[in-house]
Order: structure tokens, then sequence, then C-alpha cells
């Protein structure tokens, strides 16, 4: 009798919180400030500065769907996660999305009951090594020895990468990325290997930068983006159209500088429905006619958000790579606003 | 006459033989090289190699020290000042990271018009220690007064804030007054340490004073419940009501008292600071706030619970024994964990319950059941005489307790207290895993995070590490002089 009880409310508790969470738009306009889980910190990606103002190329999606649904891209809660905390923050509600460079797996999106609205950056894993070693390609690693962070994806991508081209290495297990940075520095191994925008931040952080080379191969497939919860598919929605409105504002040339201008109306019928000129696309999500525009002025384009957060004109310095507009020959390509 | 007679006047020595020195090896830094470094074959050895492993370590981290740059707005900065001054292949420590994060490593993101607030919180939190730690007046305690109220005055003064000199001038006056009655400096402040609690939370969250107020109100209706239960309906009804009512009140009664309070007055000082969220906490503030609450909780929760766990009750003791056992049975982050993440699966959802409060009540449990074992070391150590001398002379159990068993339990127990506090102190960097932003990890990682300071390494480490050793260094300074001064048994 009591278990049944137990289980009762355990079930109802679980039925309300599916209820609630199933109106995360209502949720989020009733209290006024948008809850993103970002990283505590990763460099380009998401820090908060000396004033504790949080920036970077994660950040920077908070502030577009912030500025899309609240108006305001200064209405946000940044809840500093670590790789443990992170999905479990979002599945029980602490947080409305997580913009925290997360790599979109089959488990993530399926088991772990999240839905990936996009892709915001294109990642992959590489490798770092001293240019006295003479390597210039990851294939002439055999028998070397590497810093890898534990209990990472990139440790089993590592493992992969050496069986399929019959060599051996032998690991070197580090904690974090600092502690990583400093095991290679006093020599401990002689390649690093993480994500390639973190071995890029990493390098450019040396003292003498020119000493080490980050090598051409790229051992993995590591698509980063912000995800929700599953359930809620307006709130998916939002999230993947401020996205791919981003994406779009860069191709069409859009930029934080003239959205202004251009949502007074422009010949390309694309860009005054994206802008909210010409139909009402954001009443189909929830929104208003302007919020493209909002989350486009937010930070800028997706270009804009790029370059002045981890681009090359930044010390990080990442090319746009796999990164560019599929019209310059890169991965990004948003469906159409129609 | 013999010769025998005139030699027998005696014989008086005016001068006195000048006093040698001893032997080389008998005396000053020789005998003392001798006797302690240079005993035998195996010591000489132990010594050389020592002396060679502290000259290594010096060799190595003295330039890095000597090299230090206080002055840059980032590593690269830091690292073309060193080149230019010491060559190209000096290494050197950057210490301007410090400088430019300092606000940030002692408050975290704490709004910074608000920095006198938990500095204020700080600085009345020795007034509030002063007549816990201290029995006897001293003239030391009156030039730390005056250091305290100077600063406060100086923190007044440089945010142009009136409060901090209000809050010092009514203490002061309230203190004044019990002492011309006749309370003796410190013993007149013995109130403050209450009011304290409710004060450090006011600054430190901000919000209506009466929120406070009305806390520390239930405080108030427990001790009236049991003055008038106590003489009708007996000591057992009355302990009772002390804590249902307070309980009752903090319910229902003190949430419109507290609205209707806070809406007749102003949203001004003194009644209204303007709120500062839990997720704004970091830093030192975030360590201090959750080892001293977790400290002043854990102790005499952990009195109570040994106190279960030797009570003849069956139902009572198994439950301490059972809290205890689990506590201990499971490690910190485990309750962090669940503190964190595991109860909002189970809260009802929109239920904002505060983060930092949930790992201050794990923090507590966790340190009260070791504290509890500690004490119950310090109680099995009493000789069965004197629990049975207290029953000879007609004393309650409580009275027992209070006036025989337990100042000589906590006088054995002192050194094992304050580990466990220094444990719990240093145990607050574990918030690291529940995301919140600790001194050690979680705002040196921030900081890394920066463009500007990727790539420093051991100066957070170090001058986190520093401080905490200071705070560290000075409770175990304490508990000797505690124990010194409690010392019965050789006088």
């Amino acid at each position: 009798m009591k278990k049944s009880v137990f289980l009762g409310t355990l079930a109802a508790t679980a039925l309300l919180a599916g209820y609630a969470s199933a109106a995360t738009l209502d949720d989020v306009k009733a209290r006024g400030e948008l809850n993103c889980g970002v990283n505590t910190g990763l460099v380009g990606f998401a820090a908060p500065d000396a004033n504790g103002n949080w920036q970077g190329f994660d950040v920077a999606i908070c502030k577009a769907v912030a500025a899309a649904v609240l108006g305001d891209a200064t209405k946000i809660k940044y809840v500093p996660t670590t790789s443990e905390t992170r999905f479990t923050a979002l599945a029980s509600g602490e947080i409305d999305v997580l913009a925290r460079n997360t790599t979109w797996t089959f488990s993530r999106d399926t088991d772990l009951a999240f839905t990936f609205t996009g892709v915001n950056y294109y990642d992959g894993q590489g490798f770092m090594v001293k240019k006295d070693l003479g390597v210039t390609s990851a294939k002439e690693l055999d028998g070397a020895t590497v810093c890898i962070q534990t209990g990472t994806t990139t440790e089993l991508n590592l493992a992969d990468f050496f069986k399929v081209n019959n060599m051996s290495y032998q690991p070197v297990a580090i904690q974090t990325n600092a502690e990583g940075e400093q095991q290679f520095l006093a020599g401990a191994c002689d390649a690093y290997t993480t994500d390639a925008s973190g071995l890029a931040a990493t390098r450019a952080a040396f003292a003498s930068p020119d000493d080490y080379i980050i090598l051409p191969e790229i051992i993995s497939k590591e698509p980063l983006g912000p995800l929700v919860r599953q359930g809620d598919d307006q709130w998916a929605d939002i999230n993947r159209w401020v996205l791919n409105a981003l994406v779009a504002a860069e191709e069409y040339g859009v930029t934080s500088a003239n959205v202004e201008e251009l949502s007074k109306g422009t010949d390309n019928p694309e860009i005054n429905r994206m802008l909210g000129n010409e139909g009402d696309l954001g009443a189909m999500i929830g929104l208003d006619k302007d919020w493209a525009k909002r989350a486009v002025s937010a930070s800028g384009n997706y270009g804009e958000i790029f370059a002045a957060t981890i681009g090359e004109s930044t010390p990080i310095g990442l090319a746009r790579g796999l990164n560019a507009q599929w019209t310059q020959g890169g991965l990004l390509y948003s469906p159409p606003f129609r | 006459m013999s010769d025998l007679h005139s030699e027998s006047v005696a014989f008086v020595r005016d001068t006195m033989l000048t006093p040698q020195s001893p032997p080389a090896s008998q005396a000053g830094a020789i005998k003392w090289l001798r006797e302690n470094l240079f005993s035998g074959p195996m010591n000489t050895i132990l010594t050389i190699l020592g002396v060679g492993i502290v000259v290594y370590l010096v060799n190595l981290g003295l330039p890095w020290f000597l090299h230090s740059v206080w002055n840059a707005n980032s590593l690269a900065e830091c690292r073309s000042a060193i080149t230019a001054t010491w060559g190209p292949d000096a290494h050197g420590a950057c210490w301007a990271m410090i400088r430019e994060r300092w606000s940030q490593f002692m408050f975290g993101f704490y709004p910074n018009v608000f920095y006198w607030r938990p500095i204020l919180a700080l600085l009345l939190l020795f007034v509030a220690l002063a007549p816990i730690l201290f029995a006897e007046f001293s003239n030391r305690l009156t030039i730390a007064g005056g250091v305290v109220a100077a600063l406060v005055v100086w923190l007044a003064a440089s945010y142009g804030e009136w409060l901090p000199v209000g809050i010092l001038a009514v203490v002061a006056a309230i203190a004044g007054l019990l002492a011309v009655q006749g309370t003796k400096w410190p013993h007149n402040l013995i109130w403050f340490p209450i009011v304290y609690a409710g004060i450090a939370f006011w600054l430190l969250w901000g919000g209506s004073i009466f929120t406070p107020i009305a806390a520390l109100a239930g405080i108030v209706v427990g001790w009236l419940a049991f003055r008038i239960l106590a003489p009708i309906a007996g000591n057992i009804v009355a302990v009772t009501a002390a804590v249902v009512a307070p309980v009752l009140w903090w319910y229902f009664g003190s949430e419109p008292v507290i609205d209707l309070l806070s809406r007749a007055l102003p949203r001004v000082e003194p009644f209204w600071l303007p709120p500062v969220d839990s997720d704004q906490f970091g830093g030192f503030v975030l360590a201090f706030v959750i080892g001293l609450t977790g400290i002043a909780f854990s102790l005499p929760m952990g009195i109570v619970l040994a106190l279960g766990r030797r009570s003849d009750m069956l139902l009572v003791k198994a439950l301490c024994v059972g809290f205890i056992e689990f506590i201990r049975g499971v490690p910190l982050i485990t309750l962090l964990f669940t503190a964190s993440l595991l109860l909002n699966y189970f809260l009802p959802p929109g239920t904002n319950f505060d983060i930092i409060l949930r790992v201050i009540i794990m923090v507590t449990l966790f340190s009260a059941a070791y504290i509890a074992e500690v004490i119950r070391g310090g109680l099995a150590a009493l000789p069965r005489g004197q629990y049975e001398a207290a029953d000879a002379l007609g004393l309650d159990y409580w009275k027992a307790q209070r006036l025989i068993i337990m100042p000589q339990a906590l006088k054995i127990s002192i050194p094992g207290i304050v580990s466990s506090f220094i444990g719990l102190f240093k145990d607050t960097t574990l918030v690291v895993f529940v995301a919140l932003l600790d001194p050690l990890k979680g705002i040196t990682d921030a900081v890394r995070a920066s463009i500007e300071w990727k790539g420093i390494y051991w100066e957070p480490y170090i001058f986190v590490g520093a401080i905490f050793f200071l705070v560290c260094f000075s409770m175990s300074r304490y508990s000797m002089y505690l124990e010194n001064r409690l010392k019965r048994e050789h006088r």
C-alpha cells in the first residue's frame, strides 16, 4: 500500500514535470529570463571576463535566443555546467537550453531524450606535436606517447584511430585541459590530442607557438550544437530557427549593422520573410514578427560571431574551414525561410 | 713556633681564573650541527640528501619568484616583460593575473557596487566571534576592536554608504548599555552571534530586512513558548512546544508579516537592500559562506547526534547510528550531486530551491556526522565516575550534560573538532563539481578560459592555496591556544 502511494506520487511528479516542460516558451516568458547552460570556461566559446560578463561563441547562441524570445539579449541567467552536470541540468529543467560545445551523437539524441537543434561548430579531433619531433602526419605517430583527457570521447577516438592504422601508442592520462598543456610543455608526451579548436587555442597561448605544429589529420567528427529537452517541439523549433536565422543572415549579407535598414524591406523576398517584412513566420513558432531581426542584432550573424570570438583576427585564429557557408565550400546550410 | 702557624692564615683567592670557552666541538653551532645533523653515518647521508633537495627546489623556484611580474594585462605582456628584463630564457611568475582578477577570486560575480556588503559581513564576523572565541578581555582585543571599527568607517567612506557605520553604532550602543549595567566585555556581545546570522544573510543576499528578522523571531517564539508552558505543563510539553511553535511561525506566521511590513515601508536602506542571486556568488565569498555556515551548524548538530548515539532510548539511538553511518559511508561529492541534480527530479517543477542552501545543508550534515563521532570519542574518554557523580548530585540529564559532561568531553575533543572544521573548510572547494565557482578550480578555470590568461598554471593555485593555508593555520593556532587555556590537569 505504502509502496504504491510512493510510486503514484513519483509518477504524478514525473507527469507534472513533463507537463510543465511542454511549454518552455511560456515558462521563459513568465520568468522573463532565459536559463542557458554554458561551459564553466572554454577559451573562445564561453568565459566570463573580469567584470563577470559571459562572452564567447556558445554564449552568442544564448544571446540570440534570449533576444528572439524575450527581446533583450541581456536577460539571461548563465548556468555554468561541467561535462558531468550538463545533461542532468537540462533534463531536470534547471536550464532551458544547453549551448556548451556538446557533440551531437546518436545516443544523446535518442537515449538521453534530447533534441539537438542544429550544429553551430563542426569540430574534429586533431594532434599537436613539437616541431623538432619531425612529424608531419598523424600516421607517423607509431609508438608515441599521447596526452589524453580521460573519460571523454576523444579517448575512444584515439584508440580507434591507432587500431585502424595498426599503430601503437602510450597514453598519458590527464584530467583537465590546463594540466594537459602543462604536461605537453614539460615533455611528458610527444603529442597532445583534443578537439582541433581547443588545440588552436592552446597553441596560441604558448610562449613560443611556432615551435609546435597541429597535424593536418582530423580523426573524428565532432558536430557541436545547442540542445533542448525532447518533447517540446515548439521550443526546439525556436532554437533551431534562431540558429538557422544566424546562418541564413550571413548567407544573405544581413549583418548587425544593416539589419535595421534591411528589415524595412528589400527586393529579396527571403530576407523580407525572415526579418518579418513579408508574411508572419514568427507567429508559427509563437513569437512576434521581429524575432529574427533581434536575434541577428544581438551579436551579429554567424560570420560576425565567428570572427569576433574564435576567428582569424582573434588570438585563437581558427579558419572557417568546414564552418564556412555551403556557397564557400563549407557545411553551413540553412533551410529556406518559407 | 712552627711555620705552620704563620702559614695558617686562610687562603683568600683574590683573582679568578678567566673561564675558558668550551672546546669548539662542544659549543655553539658546531655542537648543534654535530648532534642534530651529523650524529652518525646514516644521519649524515640524510642531511646531505636533504640539503641537496632543498637547494634543488630553491634553485628551481626562486628565480621564478624573483622574476615576478605584477603589472600586465595579459599573459603575453607578462612574458614579454620578463624577456625584456631578465633575458629570453628567463621564466617568471605572472602575478598580474591575480591583480587583474582579484575581485573575481574574492567575490565571484557579485555585483561590484555591492562589494561592501560581503566585506562588512566579514568585518562583523570578527565582532561576532570575539565573545565566542575569547572569554577574557585583553588589550589585544581592544586593539582588534579598534581596527575593525576603523575598517568599517573606511568601508563606509569609500563606498559612500552609511549603513556599515549605522550597524556598528547600534551594536556598540547595545554592548555599551550592557557594559554599563555590569556585564563584562566581551560577554556583553554574547547576543551578537545570533543576530549576526540574520545580518550576514541580509547583507549577502539582500531583500527585505524583515525576512531575517522574522526568521530570528522564530527563536524568540520558541523561547516564549518554553517559558510560558514550562511551569504549567512540565518540561517535556514545553520542549516540544519550543520546537513546534517556531516551525509553525516560520511556515504560517512569518510570510504575511514580512509582506505587510515590507509593503508598509519604502524600499530603501535600512529596510531593503537590492537582492543578489545565489548564482552570482563565487570565489572566497562562496567558500566562506559555505564553510562558516557549515561550521556554525554542524557543531551543535554533532553534539546532539553524539548524545543520541549514546542514548538508552532505542529509537533515538537507532536513528542517530543510522544517520551517522550512512553519511560517513557516502562520499561528499555524492551528497553534493544528490543536492544539485537528483533533488530537481523529485521536487515539483518550478520550485527554486536555492543551490547554495542545498549545498550548505549537505555540507553541514556531512560534517555533523564526523563531529558526532569525534565528540563521542570525548564522551567515551570521560571516566565513569564523572557520570555517577553527576547522578549523585541529583542533576537531571540535561543539567548533567551541560554542567559536568559536555565541558570535559568537548575539551578533550578540541583537536578532533578543529580538524573536522579545517577539513570542512577545504572541502568547500568540492562544490566545483556542482558547477559553483569555488576559488580553487571554478574561478581559476573561468579565468584561464579568457584569451588573455590562457596558459597560466601555477600562479592561481599558489595564490588560492596561500589563502586557504592562512585560514586553516589560524584555526589550528586558535585550537592550540584554547587547549592551553583549558588545561586543568597540571595546575
